[in-house]
């Protein structure tokens, strides 16, 4: 199986051997990482360019790392530094962006299909980044990576997912991969963040974080935002805490090994107790460091590698 | 002026009529209808009509011709040249324009700028509301003395349940239909699609059906309070034509439309993102197409309208969130409408009657039938020609429509306002 796609927008259009073939890239590619000399010259003379229209440290940040441990030339645009605000359209800023012939674009935006928007319309590659609420593919790569490498599987798995799932790409692009994989997801939070017809994507749905962890192999929290109280999603944040708030009490009645991820930024005390982020079953940092090795193996799989 | 067709199809609703006879046109009115040979040919012009459908001319009873304001997607010439291509010898337009038509002045000027187009005719639709804010009712009085026929709130639906009875009774002082777009805005809130299984895979915010059917029950009962003449516009659920039907069969006077899209495409033209594809309603699932189809077979629906809404590539060539809600129709209304036919949806006579019979009766105008004494509209149909759909040859300044490239089968060949011929393609 090879990976030969001129753009990577979503999970869902992907086969099983195509996602198994990425995170077998990053497992190869991790060792760069822990050498002295965090380098190797696989891309260079190649131009990666992330655009984020929306705020984000982490997944910038690791893909910038990403491609320079490649030694491609990278080069960020952040909506504020960028035309966005004088009132440029995606349209022009993608024939701008053209012109300056890069091999790949990394793009994060508030509006779902934005991706899929500059895919049609660019001649280089494009990898989403998180797209509204649709997908953040890379997101979910890494989750598998991390708990692939913790279970050695992803067969079989009994996963939960507990939060906003309604306003979450991350929610959407990791139960794509899971039930593609053969993993049975479940997932929780209040009815209000549900969104309708999730059932049809071969998960189960239950509104009891107690009746989603119960067996879990993997129990993966979601950031809810704060603004969303003020939308009449839920009444107060004690309250969802006191329900949907991972504690440890929670993980007693998990699988014995159950690991419990997050794709940050955590709300400490409200959807994760601190016990719980920073005890034995937490594999939250193997996340971050996992995030650099699949999107190394991104780039250099579209980038380098086996289509030149 | 006399112009003579010969041998045609004469479909006429109105009078039940579906027969080979020729027609006479003279001083702007049908001036005969006579078996095939009966009336002299000497000193006319003659247009054979050999195997064509004769039908009174076509009425797309909601269009958006966005003049004045936004002469940029389409203007009242254009919207018109459109129309005639289309087989359309009337449009009612919807008063969203900028300035809204909620004056007299507006409405005039709209009808000085049709008149001096010389194509179709346009009735100029007003505002419920005054700048349609949904707080102070307008002059219907002025409104209709100036040439409105109908009113509307197209696109920005009255919230306030009290400012409907009220419209709704001032309206019928003056004799005025209520052309209703029904949704509850609180309840779409920032939706741009059909909340379903396509907008959750999407990543799209849902607009349910029940922000529809939750006004049409609304608008319906307020019907019933006021006795006010209601047009339910552009049905796009199940649960809609359900409520419809409902009414009906307990004796309110309501009348209804839907459009060609909601009965031809579903939810998943969306995918890809495609904003031709973005309208308001949202396009909704394979159930609620077959419910739209039965409405019409069995009379639940009156009325098929385009909803022909022109955008240009700012609004349409963005982000799907972003992309203005409308797409166009004016030229490939008929073709998808005789698909029904073709596929035995509903008979010919049934097409005519939902294209220019009902639509001329609700909105109160001339028109709507070939009977002696009634104006020279006509359209004369080719129901099995082929034609792809390229939007390139359209007359409309826009092109923002989901059938590019389709194959349909039928169109209007001739289009005769007021016994002039305006569109030809013969």
């Amino acid at each position: 199986m090879e990976f030969r796609r001129k753009d990577l927008l979503g999970i869902a259009e992907l086969e099983p051997g195509e996602i198994l073939h990425i995170l077998d890239t990053a497992a190869s590619l991790k060792e760069i990482s822990t050498r002295a000399i965090k380098k190797v010259p696989t891309l260079r003379g190649k131009t990666v360019v992330t655009m984020f229209y929306e705020p984000s440290t982490r997944t910038r940040m690791s893909f910038e790392i990403a491609a320079k441990r490649l030694s491609a030339d990278t080069l960020n645009l952040t909506v504020a530094a960028s035309s966005a605000v004088k009132g440029e359209t995606l349209e022009d800023t993608a024939h701008n962006l053209e012109a300056m012939e890069p091999d790949i674009l990394i793009i994060r935006h508030p509006a779902s299909g934005a991706p899929h928007f500059l895919a049609k319309r660019l001649r280089c590659g494009v990898i989403n980044a998180g797209d509204g609420i649709h997908e953040h593919p890379t997101q979910a790569l890494l989750d598998l990576l991390t708990i692939r490498e913790a279970k050695g599987r992803l067969s079989g798995l009994k996963v939960a997912i507990v939060g906003d799932i309604l306003h979450s790409r991350v929610a959407r692009s990791n139960i794509h991969a899971l039930t593609k994989l053969g993993s049975r997801v479940t997932v929780a939070g209040p009815a209000t963040l549900i969104p309708p017809y999730l059932e049809t994507l071969g998960v189960e749905v239950t509104y009891s974080l107690e009746e989603a962890v119960r067996g879990a192999d993997v129990i993966m929290m979601l950031r809810i935002q704060l603004e969303r109280m003020g939308q009449m999603f839920f009444s107060t944040l004690r309250e969802y805490s006191t329900y949907f708030g991972l504690g440890l009490r929670h993980l007693k009645l998990a699988k014995e090994d159950v690991i419990v991820m997050h794709p940050g930024p955590m709300n400490r005390g409200v959807e994760i107790s601190p016990e719980v982020a920073d005890g034995v079953h937490s594999v939250i940092l193997q996340q971050v460091a996992n995030g650099v090795a699949v999107r190394m193996a991104l780039l250099y799989l579209m980038v380098g590698g086996e289509k030149e | 002026m006399s112009l003579l067709i010969t041998r045609g199809l004469v479909v006429d609703p109105a009078r039940n009529l579906e027969q080979e006879l020729d027609l006479l046109l003279e001083n702007g009115k049908i001036a005969a209808l006579e078996p095939s040979g009966a009336i002299p040919r000497k000193g006319r012009r003659v247009v054979k009509a050999d195997g064509l459908v004769v039908a009174p001319g076509l009425i797309d009873m909601h269009v958006h011709l966005r003049e004045p304001g936004e002469e940029y997607k389409e203007t009242i010439e254009t919207g018109a040249r459109a129309a005639v291509r289309g087989g359309f010898t009337g449009v009612a337009c919807m008063p969203n324009t900028r300035p809204v038509n909620d004056s007299s002045s507006v409405t005039r000027f709209i009808l000085d700028q049709a008149k001096e187009a010389g194509l179709a005719r346009v009735y100029p639709v007003a505002a419920i509301s005054v700048g349609s804010h949904g707080e102070n009712l307008s002059e219907y009085g002025d409104l209709k003395a100036a040439g409105a026929v109908a009113l509307s709130d197209d696109g920005r639906p009255v919230m306030n349940p009290l400012l409907m009875r009220r419209a709704l009774e001032y309206a019928k002082t003056f004799d005025l239909p209520l052309l209703l777009h029904c949704e509850d805005l609180n309840l779409r809130a920032d939706g741009v699609m059909h909340e379903g299984r396509v907008s959750l895979e999407l990543g799209l915010k849902g607009i349910p059906a029940a922000a529809e059917e939750v006004m049409v029950f609304r608008d319906l009962e307020l019907a019933r309070l006021t006795r006010g003449r209601v047009h339910i516009m552009h049905v796009s659920t199940r649960g809609s034509v359900a409520l419809i039907r409902r009414a009906k069969a307990q004796g309110l006077k309501v009348t209804a439309e839907t459009a060609p899209h909601y009965f031809t495409l579903t939810e998943e033209a969306v995918r890809g993102y495609n904003t031709n594809a973005k309208v308001n309603p949202p396009l909704r699932t394979a159930a609620d197409l077959v419910a739209i189809k039965e409405g019409l077979r069995d009379g639940t629906l009156d009325a098929i309208a385009s909803d022909h809404a022109p955008h240009g590539p700012l609004e349409k060539d963005v982000e799907f969130s972003e992309a203005a809600f409308g797409l166009i129709g004016l030229e490939t209304s008929l073709g998808l409408n005789l698909k029904l036919v073709h596929e035995g949806v509903i008979s010919l006579m049934q097409a005519v009657a939902l294209l220019s019979t009902h639509p001329a009766r609700i909105l109160g105008v001339p028109g709507g039938t070939l009977a002696v004494g009634a104006p020279a509209d006509v359209t004369l149909i080719d129901l099995n020609r082929e034609w792809t759909v390229d939007v390139n040859t359209f007359a409309s300044k826009s092109r923002n429509c989901p059938f590019d490239g389709w194959t349909l089968k039928g169109r209007a060949v001739m289009t005769i306002v007021g016994g002039k011929i305006v569109s030809s393609e013969q």
